[in-house]
């Protein structure tokens, strides 16, 4: 076996980019990840996430071994257990009393035997996945447009463009890759990109134009472009005959570009800039994200952009055309199997006879099930009505990332029999399960992820899963067996699963399905061992290489026509109030991943952003007696966060934006989804993440605190606490709504000082600071950090000193003021902005002032920052603006 | 005819005044010294390790006795003065000498104060004063016997290492239930007197001595809890009072030291005092720098110049090698006081800064005391420390504007603003590393 060798090409786990890496051990022993040269999506870049995986493999807080109610079970007892329920509800209640929620982490083997066990065996289409919650809008939007789920371009589309739209998409943070290849084309050819976001985000450092439109308006955008495209005649009206349909509808339903202008907020001339640009660019890429799909009128605004695309003949030549891009690894994989409720498999359709009587037949079943299934709002809601007898939720985290999440909770609490497959011991979902299924996490597992431009690539192990830890489609295959269907699930590989996954794909096609790689259905294991990137469709037969759709027509529809649909502005399902004036947006952040189960592993990308905020206009801000830096609670209808809030001209007036990311696990209060409305889109199922009417107010903390440890602090009886990991151990931010009666005994016990713990302390009580740090001999094994206002402490710079040996007594003093202290030499970095390469903020600083450095490139070559993954370059790029024109110390936002 | 200046008192105060005036107003006075020890003017201050055997008396000698021939001083040594007639303008030693002034400076000094329990005139107690007591300690550490020092401050502490490292068993009393209660708040109190017990010296804390017991000689120290601590040698370390008893059967206004303006003169136009025994704006001294200060006034007006007495503060260290103690300042208790304390225990450090108006008024450091001066330098400039009162405890090198060009290290508040840097505000940048 080849399996453990010194280097194996894998694919990132992160991102819909889908990147090439290649992991190996260094000559310590250590593994190392590696941007993979060869790989079309990345050709050797990665981004601080992707840099930072070998930082994540660590055996921390891993589930070694099935538990049952707590308890460590065989795999035997867990799996007849789960089998066993899942088999007693059926025949009790139907096989509709079952349910899977799967995961674009999921690989698309994994996400095949679920489909075909639920969709197949038991019967019944509740089956869906977190990707209903980030890629069910495009799903529908295309399936309207197209017939099928069809990403029509390529990566190279980007580079070969000269307008790219960025449309609801912060691609510079969320699709790091993918935006530096664009900015190296841009940077190359001139190529025009318009940013199209409420918020000025990080993507706004390639934009030309930046349209802050009003949350939720895209559909008035983009139907008054088609508006705007039929009055200036620029229609391809040879396109629109020949291969299309609806397009009178359409036109007839289209907004007039004034109440565009209107609606989405947006001044008429910027508004005629823009639709000039697009009439005037025939080589114009829209790309979208869940700016555009998080939205009760998602799928409209898919279609709305679509149509634009439609209208010109502006899709599937190089260089054109509606480009979605996916958020997970393999929410793409997971879309070809039919991994969605309202999907059968290899995209064919539920509610398509023939489409059931292909995979019936090729399945050896006597029907497949006809009815779509719950989609995932839905779904827990009837675990929570009690409709859900037996739930199986694999590699995802829905009570922090499903709207409404405290009623996701709930319903779990509700739900008789959960079982929950996960490669972490503690997440807020499986502190939820009654079954925990240990699974191999990734650089364990074997299988194949798709990316936003079909391209499958292989996901390989490289190191042996720890304790009892399997593969979720071992799971699966299992469970199926003990439930009677040995003969549908014979698989004992992934090769084996992708094989028929491959066949089912070209099982009686002949072209009328996009999806075919049946070039790939009589693969052996070696084969599937060695298997290189490739883009579908692979029909047999036919070698590897780029593909595009629809530039001459050949939809999937029944008369092979794309199809324009007609799409009028609505407003967002959830509307602002006296009560609840804000619109609160919720979205990714560079540096973590999801619910942070992977990412918060890693010191370097907890170091960005190593607390939940909230970024806040200035006059919301003032209006709510919010100042910057504070602690603010932002609360809607369904619940409350507490964040620091940043106040910052980049966000839009009436607009608060806070990361998804956190949950019960890295903060006391910051599970944004809790306040976020169950609104779904009525085509998409796909929940509203992007629009929640919501408030913000001070939180009247009496003190606030900062804390490293190399033990995990005690947290409990915190009013708010946001944890990081450190690279010693831990860093905590902390406050309280009254002050402790001893400080020194509350020090103790946050930091469980032991009886022979040094401790130092600082005390000045008429300021209300009081400073703590306790010393193993002469090492920092722990400090904490207490003031009336927000904390000034050189965060970055203690964390630094955690676990470090301090023998010189007065720097062990010194310590305690919080910060390098220039006198005695030490040197104080500042806030991680370059993940990649640990450069501080300071030293962007020092490289601008002192060595001159006035372009992000002059800064990377004098510090390295932003020379790597680029992530940070739009960060750099402020810095330097900053630097420039104030003095120092008095560093101002951009935009305020 | 030059006139007549006599100087009651041979200390390190009028020893400066003189060379003062000998700088400025060479040969202007016939100068007559009187000094009741038996002594050129030695260094006071250093009495503590010449007890401790690190210096030899010659060693500390500030003037030896070339110095007073070569500028014509007549000095009387072990020549106490008894009597001073204002109206014939003479002075009258026991010695039956007797000399006439022109200008009179008093230089008494102060007396240690000597606990009025029975027994407190046996043999073998004393106080810690002069290198007379040091002598006498000196001997009675031949015995290698118990030593009890009454008292835990600065000097008790100095005598208890003295005798201690004469190879005497030594405990030291103190009243109060921590050392140096003034200085020190309880846990560094705590820090002292596990430094001080290092040393082999036993620390009894809230210690109310009743009794000197004894036949004729000291034999032991009874306490008010019944306990009994055996002593060959009892020293008595308790505090100095202003040695003003000639200037008051003089006539001169006394209050607890002789009254002076800030000309240092007495009620008398032709008497100064200086030194320990005098009182100025109600304020008697003990500390070297503040009576260096009044040798300085008096010489100028001497010397017929200007120059007038302002209080400074002081500052002073524990003169116990290995044990390092700076203090400086007022300690006082007030509701207009605050506090920074930063201590590390198990290092020994311990710092203590009291504050009043956002000024430095006391300091306290115990362990590396090298940023002593820089505070004390805030302290006397009355320097407006807010702006760097966060940091200010941990010394100059923590609060000196950074040197670099990345002077605002400005991490914001959250660390989490920096997740998009144009957020970052620059609270704070003077001085130091500010966030």
């Amino acid at each position: 076996m080849t399996k453990y060798a010194p280097a194996i090409r894998s694919t990132c786990p992160y991102c819909g980019v889908g990147c090439g890496v290649i992991a190996a051990r260094n000559e310590e022993g250590d593994i190392e990840v590696k941007g993979d040269r060869d790989h079309p999506a990345n050709f050797g870049r990665l981004c601080s996430k992707g840099s930072a995986l070998a930082e994540t493999l660590g055996p921390d807080d891993r589930l070694l071994a099935p538990l049952v109610h707590g308890k460590k079970a065989s795999w035997s007892t867990a799996l007849d257990l789960v089998a066993k329920k899942f088999t007693e509800a059926i025949d009790e209640y139907g096989p509709e009393s079952v349910a899977f929620y799967v995961s674009g982490q999921c690989l698309t083997e994994d996400y095949y035997v679920a489909n075909k066990l639920m969709k197949g065996l038991i019967g019944s289409a509740n089956i869906d996945t977190n990707s209903r919650l980030c890629m069910a809008s495009s799903v529908a939007g295309h399936r309207r447009a197209f017939g099928t789920d069809t990403v029509p371009g390529t990566y190279d589309d980007l580079e070969l463009a000269d307008l790219v739209i960025l449309v609801g998409s912060n691609l510079a943070w969320c699709h790091p890759v993918l935006f530096q290849r664009l900015a190296a084309a841009r940077e190359k050819r001139g190529t025009k990109v318009v940013l199209i976001d409420p918020r000025e985000t990080a993507s706004v450092e390639i934009a030309d134009m930046h349209l802050a439109l009003a949350p939720g308006s895209d559909v008035a955008l983009f139907s008054g472009l088609l508006s705007h495209l039929a009055a200036v005649g620029r229609i391809d009206l040879n396109y629109v005959e020949q291969y299309t349909s609806g397009f009178d509808a359409a036109l007839a339903a289209a907004i007039p570009t004034a109440d565009a202008a209107k609606l989405t907020g947006i001044d008429a001339q910027t508004l005629s800039r823009f639709y000039e640009l697009f009439t005037s660019n025939p080589r114009v890429v829209t790309v979208y994200s869940q700016g555009v799909n998080q939205s009760s009128a998602g799928t409209d605004k898919v279609n709305a952009i679509i149509n634009c695309h439609l209208a010109t003949g502006r899709i599937g030549h190089p260089g054109m055309g509606p480009f979605s891009i996916t958020g997970q690894p393999n929410a793409m994989g997971g879309r070809e199997v039919g991994g969605l409720a309202n999907m059968l498999a290899a995209h064919m359709d539920l509610d398509n006879g023939g489409h059931r009587d292909i995979v019936a037949k090729f399945w050896g079943v006597p029907r497949v099930v006809k009815r779509p299934g719950l989609k995932a709002v839905d779904l827990f809601q009837a675990a929570g009505d009690g409709r859900i007898k037996a739930l199986w939720i694999m590699a995802t985290n829905p009570v922090d990332s499903l709207p409404e999440a405290d009623g996701v909770r709930a319903a779990l609490k509700a739900c008789p029999f959960v079982v929950v497959s996960d490669v972490i011991r503690h997440t807020d979902t499986t502190a939820c399960a009654h079954v925990l299924l240990p699974s191999a996490a990734w650089g364990e597992k074997d299988g194949t992820v798709t990316n936003s431009e079909r391209v499958i690539s292989r996901q390989r192990a490289f190191m042996p899963a720890p304790g009892m830890a399997r593969p979720d489609w071992w799971q699966i295959v299992q469970v199926a067996r003990r439930m009677g269907y040995s003969e549908a699930f014979p698989f004992e590989s992934p090769a084996e699963i992708f094989a028929e996954h491959a066949a089912l794909s070209a099982a009686s096609n002949d072209g009328t399905r996009d999806f075919d790689i049946g070039a790939h259905a009589a693969i052996d294991a070696q084969a599937y061992d060695e298997l290189a990137p490739f883009q579908w469709p692979q029909p047999e037969g036919r070698s590897p290489g780029i593909s595009r759709f629809f530039a001459n027509g050949g939809f999937f529809t029944p008369d092979r026509r794309g199809r324009f649909i007609p799409t009028s502005w609505r407003a967002p399902a959830s509307a602002t109030s006296a009560e609840f004036p804000l619109v609160l947006n919720t979205g990714r952040i560079r540096d973590q991943w999801h619910t942070m189960t992977r990412t918060a592993r890693s010191a370097r990308l907890m170091g960005h952003s190593p607390e939940p905020f909230g970024e806040i206009h200035p006059f919301d801000a003032a209006a709510a007696g919010v100042r910057d830096g504070d602690l603010t609670t932002i609360s809607s209808a369904s619940g409350t966060v507490i964040v620091r809030a940043m106040v910052t001209g980049r966000q839009q007036r009436g607009s608060v934006f806070v990361p998804m990311h956190w949950t019960d696990r890295y903060s006391s209060k910051g599970r944004i989804d809790a306040l976020v409305a169950a609104n779904t889109d009525p085509v998409s199922g796909q929940p509203e993440l992007k629009f929640s009417a919501v408030s913000i107010a001070p939180f009247q903390a009496a003190w606030q605190g900062f804390a490293v440890s190399v033990a995990r602090p005690a947290l409990g009886g915190l009013d708010y606490w946001a944890l990081a990991t450190a690279k010693a151990g831990y860093r905590l931010d902390l406050a309280g709504l009254k002050e402790p009666d001893d400080w020194t005994s509350f020090a103790c016990g946050l930091l469980a000082i032991g009886e022979d713990g040094e401790l130092l302390s600082y005390r000045d009580a008429h300021a209300g600071q009081y400073r703590f740090a306790v010393f193993d001999g002469e090492q920092l094994a722990a400090a904490l950090f207490v003031a009336r206002t927000p904390i000034a402490v050189s965060r970055s710079w203690v964390t630094e000193q955690l676990g470090q040996f301090i023998s010189d007594p007065a720097a062990r003093l010194r310590l305690l003021a919080g910060r390098a202290c220039a006198g005695a030499g030490s040197k104080d970095r500042g806030a991680i902005v370059c993940a990649c390469f640990e450069v501080g903020v300071n030293d962007i600083v020092a490289a601008v002032k002192a060595g001159g450095c006035t372009t992000v490139d002059a800064v990377g070559a004098a510090v390295r920052a932003g020379t790597n993954c680029g992530s940070c370059r739009a960060e750099i790029s402020r810095i330097i603006d900053d630097s420039g024109s104030a003095a120092p110390g008095l560093v101002r936002p951009l935009a305020s | 005819m030059k006139q007549r200046l006599v100087v009651i008192g041979n200390g390190m105060a009028p020893g400066r005044a003189l060379e003062r005036l000998f700088e400025t107003a060479p040969g202007a006075y016939d100068v007559t010294i009187f000094n009741a020890e038996p002594h050129v003017n030695y260094d006071r201050i250093m009495l503590s390790p010449v007890l401790a055997g690190e210096k030899a008396f010659e060693q500390i000698v500030i003037h030896g006795d070339g110095w007073y021939v070569k500028h014509g001083v007549t000095l009387y040594k072990s020549a106490k003065i008894t009597h001073i007639d204002r109206a014939a303008k003479t002075v009258t030693a026991a010695t039956g000498v007797s000399a006439p002034y022109d200008k009179l400076i008093i230089a008494t000094g102060s007396n240690p104060i000597v606990l009025p329990v029975p027994g407190h005139n046996l043999a073998g107690v004393l106080t810690y004063r002069d290198l007379g007591d040091v002598q006498a300690m000196l001997l009675a550490a031949k015995s290698r016997g118990s030593a009890v020092v009454i008292g835990g401050g600065l000097l008790g502490l100095e005598a208890a290492a003295g005798l201690a490292e004469q190879g005497m068993d030594v405990t030291v009393l103190h009243l109060m239930p921590s050392l140096m209660e003034r200085q020190l708040d309880a846990a560094a109190g705590a820090l002292l007197k596990g430094a001080v017990e290092a040393r082999g010296i036993k620390v009894i804390t809230s210690a109310n001595t009743m009794a000197i017991l004894g036949d004729r000689k000291a034999s032991a120290v009874a306490l008010a809890d019944g306990t009994s601590i055996p002593a060959s040698l009892v020293v008595m370390a308790v505090g100095i009072r202003p040695s003003a008893s000639l200037a008051l059967q003089a006539g001169l206004s006394v209050n607890r030291g002789i009254v002076v303006d800030e000309k240092m003169r007495t009620s008398d136009p032709s008497i100064f005092a200086l030194g320990e025994c005098a009182e100025v704006f109600g304020q008697t001294y003990g500390l070297v720098a503040p009576l260096y200060e009044m040798a300085n006034v008096v010489a100028a007006q001497l010397a017929g110049g200007v120059g007038a007495f302002q209080a400074a503060a002081t500052a002073t260290k524990l003169k116990v090698t290995g044990i390092n103690l700076y203090s400086a300042g007022d300690f006082a208790e007030g509701k207009d006081r605050e506090e920074i304390v930063l201590s590390d225990v198990s290092r020994g450090s311990y710092r203590r800064l009291v504050l009043k108006d956002n000024k430095v008024i006391g300091i306290v450091i115990y362990g590396d005391t090298a940023d002593g001066p820089w505070f004390f330098d805030l302290l006397r400039q009355g320097r407006d420390i807010s702006p760097i009162r966060d940091t200010l405890i941990f010394g100059e090198a923590a609060c000196v504007e950074e040197a670099s060009a990345a002077t605002p290290a400005i991490e914001p508040l959250s660390s989490s603003k920096t997740a998009q840097p144009a957020m970052i505000t620059g609270r704070g940048t003077r001085f130091a590393a500010a966030t």
